[in-house]
C-alpha cells in the first residue's frame, strides 16, 4: 500500500496557488429540464418495487426477482471500508421511480417530447437518425426511462438487440432470464441488491454468434428530476465469435441535494467473443465548498465466459461527489482476456475510490491494468483494485500500472493494490507512480510561449494518453475535450 | 536602444543572494558568452531572464527592447523572442515532441499577432529546420525527451530554437555532457542561426564551445558579479590561466 498525501497549506503559493483555483471552472451540463414526469412516492417498501414492476408491465417472474432481492437488501449493511466519506443516506427519502410523463412505448422519435430532444441537444447527444452520421446507435436515458433507441432497424437487420431494458424484458424474456443476475447475483453487495430490487431501465444489447456489431453503441443518462435516484441496470451479451462496442456517457444538473446512483452493467463475453465497455462519466460533481453533486455507487463485472472471450472497460471519471466503482473481470475460459484503462479525475472536494478486480480462474489468462488517478482542488483519489489468480489458472499474467498525479497542494492519492495468487506458475507486475505536475515541467512550457492552463491541460492529457487511445476516437475527442473544460479557470 | 538592458541586479533563491549586482547590454546581432566557475550565478542568470518564479529579484531592472522584461510571465517574454535552452531539458510524457512544438510555435505566433500555422506549412518548417540540426525526424513523433540521449536532447533544443525564431537566445551550458561531434552540430546550429535580427547569450563553463560559437564579447561572472569584459581572446587567456587568476579589481 502506498499513500501520498499532501500536507494542508492554509496559504498556497505561485503554481499551486494557480493550480488550486481549478475549482473555479463551470459544469456546463447544469440545466434542468422543465418536463412533467410520473414519479413514485418517495422510499422504499413492497409496495413500491410492485409498482415500478407494474409501471413497466412486467412478468411475474421479474417481479419476484426484484422482491427477493427487496428481502435481502433489508438485511444487508453499507459498506464502510471505500476511502470516502459522506453523510448517511436516508434510503427512504428517495424517490425510486420517475418517468418523463407521456406514453411509455414510443414508436419513432417523432413522439419523442420536444422538450427532451432539446435536452439531449444541449448535451450533444446526435439524438436524431439524420445526424447521425458517426454511425453510432444511441440509447437515451432520462431519469429512470430509456427514451429512444436510435438505429434499431440498421441493427436489427444485423441481427443485433439493442433496446431498453424494459423491453428486453417484454420481448426477450428468454435471454433477459438466462443472463440477468449471472455476472452480478442479485445478492452481490449492498449497492447492485438495491438496484436488482428497483432498476428502472437501462441497455440491453444481443450480439448474435460470428457477428461483429457494424457499429459502436451508445447509451446516455440523464438524471433530471429531484430527489430522485437513479438505477439502471445494463446487460450485454456477446455471443460466440461476436464482437461489440459500447460507450455510455453521463451528465446530471447541478443542485444542492445529493443524488444517488446506483446502476449495474454486466456483460457476458462467449468463446472469441469481445466486448469493449467504454465510459466518460461526468455527472456534476458538487460545488467547491463540496455541496450537492452525485454519489455514484456502480458494480460493472464482465464475464469472460468462453475461451478466448475479451472484456475491456475503459473509463474516464470526471464527475459525480463520490465514486465507488471497481469495473472488473471473470476471467473464467482459458486463454481469456481482461482489460482495464482507467482515468479518475477529482477536483474541489470529490471523492473517488476505484479500481478494478481481475479474477483469473482458466488457464493462460491475461490482464491489463492501467490506472491514471488526478487529484486538484481538495479532491481524493483512490485506486483499489485486487488481481485474484485462482489455484487452476495455470501460467496467468497480469501486467498492473498505477499512475497518480497530484495538482496543487491540498488534494490527495491513494492506491491499495491487492494481490491474490493461489498458482504458482502465475505472473503478476505491478508498477506505480506518484507525481506532482512538476513545476521544472510548467516552466519549460511556458518558457516556449504556452500559457500556464495550456501547458497543465497538455501535461494532463500526456499523462492519460495511454487511456485516451484505447477509446473510440470520437470519444476519445471528448475526453480530452472533458478534461480541458475541468482545467479552464485553474489558472486565473 | 539595446535590445538586452541588464542594471544592478540583485536576485535571490530561499534567501540566500545569488547576483549580487550584475549589469550587462546586449545588442542585438551580438553574440556574449558569459564564463564562470560553478556556483557563480551563470544558471540563475538565464532563468531569470526567462522568467522563472523561484528566483526573486531584489534589486536592479532587465529591460527587453526597451520595455521592463520583470513584469512579464514567462510565456510572454517567450512571445517578445526570449528563448532559453535548457541545462536539463525536461521531459513531458506522452506528449509527442512535433505536438509540443506546433502548440509552442502557434502560441508564439499568436501572440506576435500572427495566424496560426496549418499543419502542411508547419511540417515543411520542421522539415527545414530538422535539417538544421540534424535532428532525427522518428524524435520528433516520441514524447518530449522522454528516452532521448543527453546530446539528442541539447539537439533538441536548438532544434525548437530554430523552430521558434527568438531574437533573443540565452543558451545555458549547453555544451555539457556533449562530445566533440554533438558539440559541433549543435554549434553549426547556432551559427546557422547568426544574424543582425537576433543576438545569443551563451553561458559556459569551458573555452571549448568557444571555438565553434564564437563571440563578439567575453565575461566573467564570479560570486554573483561580472568581473571582466572584454573579446574573445579573454576566453582563450581565461582557459591558459583559470578562473584563480582573474582579478577582481579588473571589474567595470
Amino acid at each position: 500500500m502506498t499513500q501520498a498525501q499532501a500536507t494542508p497549506d492554509p496559504a498556497p503559493t505561485g503554481d499551486d496557488a494557480l493550480l488550486e483555483s481549478w475549482a473555479q471552472s463551470e459544469y456546463k451540463y447544469g440545466f434542468v429540464t422543465d418536463i412533467e414526469s410520473e414519479s413514485a412516492p418517495p422510499g422504499l417498501n413492497e409496495d413500491i418495487v410492485r409498482f415500478i414492476s407494474e409501471k413497466k408491465g412486467e412478468p411475474d417472474w421479474m417481479l419476484q426477482w426484484r422482491l427477493k432481492a427487496l428481502r435481502h437488501w433489508l438485511t444487508m449493511t453499507e459498506p464502510t471500508w471505500p476511502k470516502v466519506d459522506y453523510p448517511p443516506i436516508n434510503y427512504q427519502d428517495i424517490v425510486y421511480y420517475s418517468a418523463p410523463k407521456q406514453k411509455p412505448a414510443l414508436g419513432s422519435l417523432d413522439e419523442v417530447d420536444p422538450k427532451l430532444l432539446e435536452t439531449y441537444e444541449k448535451l450533444g447527444i446526435p439524438l436524431e437518425e439524420q445526424k447521425m452520421l458517426a454511425g453510432v446507435a444511441v440509447d437515451a436515458v432520462f431519469d429512470s426511462v430509456s427514451v429512444a433507441t436510435t438505429f434499431k432497424e440498421t441493427l436489427r437487420e444485423a441481427g443485433v438487440i439493442f433496446c431498453s431494458m424494459s423491453e428486453a424484458i417484454r420481448e426477450h424474456p428468454e435471454l433477459v432470464r438466462a443472463y440477468l443476475g449471472s455476472v452480478v447475483p442479485y445478492s452481490d453487495n449492498f449497492f447492485a441488491t438495491l438496484n436488482s430490487a428497483v432498476f428502472s431501465d437501462g441497455s440491453f444489447v444481443y450480439v448474435p454468434k460470428g457477428v461483429a456489431c457494424p457499429m459502436e453503441l451508445s447509451t446516455y443518462f440523464r438524471i433530471n428530476a429531484m430527489n430522485t435516484g437513479q438505477f439502471e441496470r445494463t446487460l450485454i451479451i456477446a455471443d460466440e465469435g461476436a464482437s461489440v462496442s459500447y460507450l455510455e456517457g453521463c451528465t446530471a444538473p447541478m443542485r444542492d441535494e445529493n443524488q444517488l446512483h446506483a446502476a449495474v452493467v454486466e456483460l457476458v463475453a462467449l468463446d472469441d467473443a469481445a466486448i469493449k465497455y467504454s465510459t466518460v462519466q461526468n455527472w456534476y460533481p458538487g460545488d467547491e465548498r463540496g455541496v450537492g453533486g452525485i454519489y455514484n455507487f456502480v458494480t460493472k463485472r464482465g464475464k469472460a465466459a468462453g475461451r478466448r472471450s475479451r472484456i475491456a472497460w475503459t473509463q474516464v471519471e470526471t464527475g459525480s461527489a463520490i465514486t465507488w466503482k471497481y469495473p472488473s473481470c471473470v476471467l473464467l475460459g482459458d486463454e481469456s482476456v481482461g482489460e482495464f484503462y482507467s482515468v479518475a479525475l477529482t477536483n474541489r472536494r470529490q471523492q473517488a475510490d476505484t479500481g478494478t478486480k481481475m479474477i483469473h480462474i482458466g488457464k493462460n489468462t491475461r490482464s491489463t491494468i492501467i490506472s491514471k488517478g488526478i487529484s486538484a482542488g481538495r479532491g481524493q483519489n483512490t485506486y483499489r483494485g485486487l488481481v485474484k489468480v485462482n489455484k487452476g489458472a495455470e501460467h496467468a499474467r497480469n501486467f498492473t500500472q498505477c499512475d497518480s498525479m497530484l495538482l496543487g497542494d491540498r488534494c490527495g492519492a491513494h492506491t491499495f493494490p491487492y494481490i491474490e495468487v493461489k498458482n504458482r506458475t502465475a505472473r503478476v507486475e505491478h508498477e506505480a507512480t506518484t507525481s506532482r505536475i512538476g513545476e521544472d515541467q510548467l516552466f519549460y512550457c511556458n518558457q516556449r510561449g504556452l500559457r500556464t492552463e495550456d501547458a497543465v491541460s497538455m501535461i494532463v492529457n500526456g499523462f492519460c494518453k495511454e487511456v485516451f487511445r484505447e477509446l473510440p476516437m470520437e470519444f476519445a475527442v471528448e475526453a480530452q475535450k472533458l478534461l480541458d473544460v475541468s482545467l479552464e479557470g485553474s489558472v486565473g | 536602444m539595446p535590445l538586452l538592458e541588464i542594471a544592478n541586479l540583485h536576485v535571490s533563491v530561499e534567501g540566500h543572494e545569488i547576483l549580487k549586482g550584475v549589469d550587462l547590454t546586449i545588442d542585438t546581432g551580438e553574440v556574449h558568452s558569459i564564463m564562470g566557475p560553478n556556483g557563480s550565478g551563470k544558471s540563475t542568470l538565464a532563468q531569470v531572464i526567462a522568467g522563472h518564479e523561484a528566483y526573486e529579484v531584489t534589486e536592479g531592472s532587465i529591460r527587453f527592447k526597451g520595455r521592463d522584461l520583470l513584469g512579464m510571465g514567462p510565456d510572454e517574454r517567450a512571445g517578445e523572442g526570449v528563448f532559453l535552452a535548457f541545462q536539463y531539458p525536461v521531459e513531458i510524457p506522452g506528449v509527442s515532441t512535433n505536438y509540443f512544438l506546433r502548440s509552442a510555435v502557434n502560441a508564439v505566433r499568436e501572440y506576435r499577432g500572427q495566424d496560426p500555422l496549418d499543419a502542411g506549412s508547419f511540417m515543411r518548417l520542421v522539415k527545414e529546420k530538422a535539417a538544421l540540426v540534424d535532428m532525427n525526424a522518428k524524435l520528433l513523433s516520441r514524447a518530449v525527451n522522454e528516452g532521448f540521449s543527453g546530446g539528442e536532447k541539447k539537439r533538441n533544443e536548438i532544434f525548437q530554437m530554430a523552430m521558434l525564431e527568438p531574437t533573443l537566445a540565452v543558451l545555458d551550458e549547453t555544451d555539457s555532457g556533449l562530445d566533440i561531434d554533438a558539440l559541433r552540430i549543435v554549434a553549426d546550429g547556432v551559427n546557422a542561426l547568426r544574424g543582425a535580427d537576433r543576438a545569443f547569450l551563451v553561458i559556459t563553463h569551458y573555452q571549448r564551445l568557444l571555438n565553434y560559437i564564437v563571440p563578439d564579447h567575453v565575461h566573467v561572472l564570479m560570486d554573483g558579479r561580472i568581473v571582466r569584459s572584454g573579446g574573445k581572446d579573454l576566453a582563450l587567456e581565461l582557459e591558459e590561466s583559470g578562473y584563480g587568476a582573474v582579478e577582481p579589481a579588473a571589474a567595470g
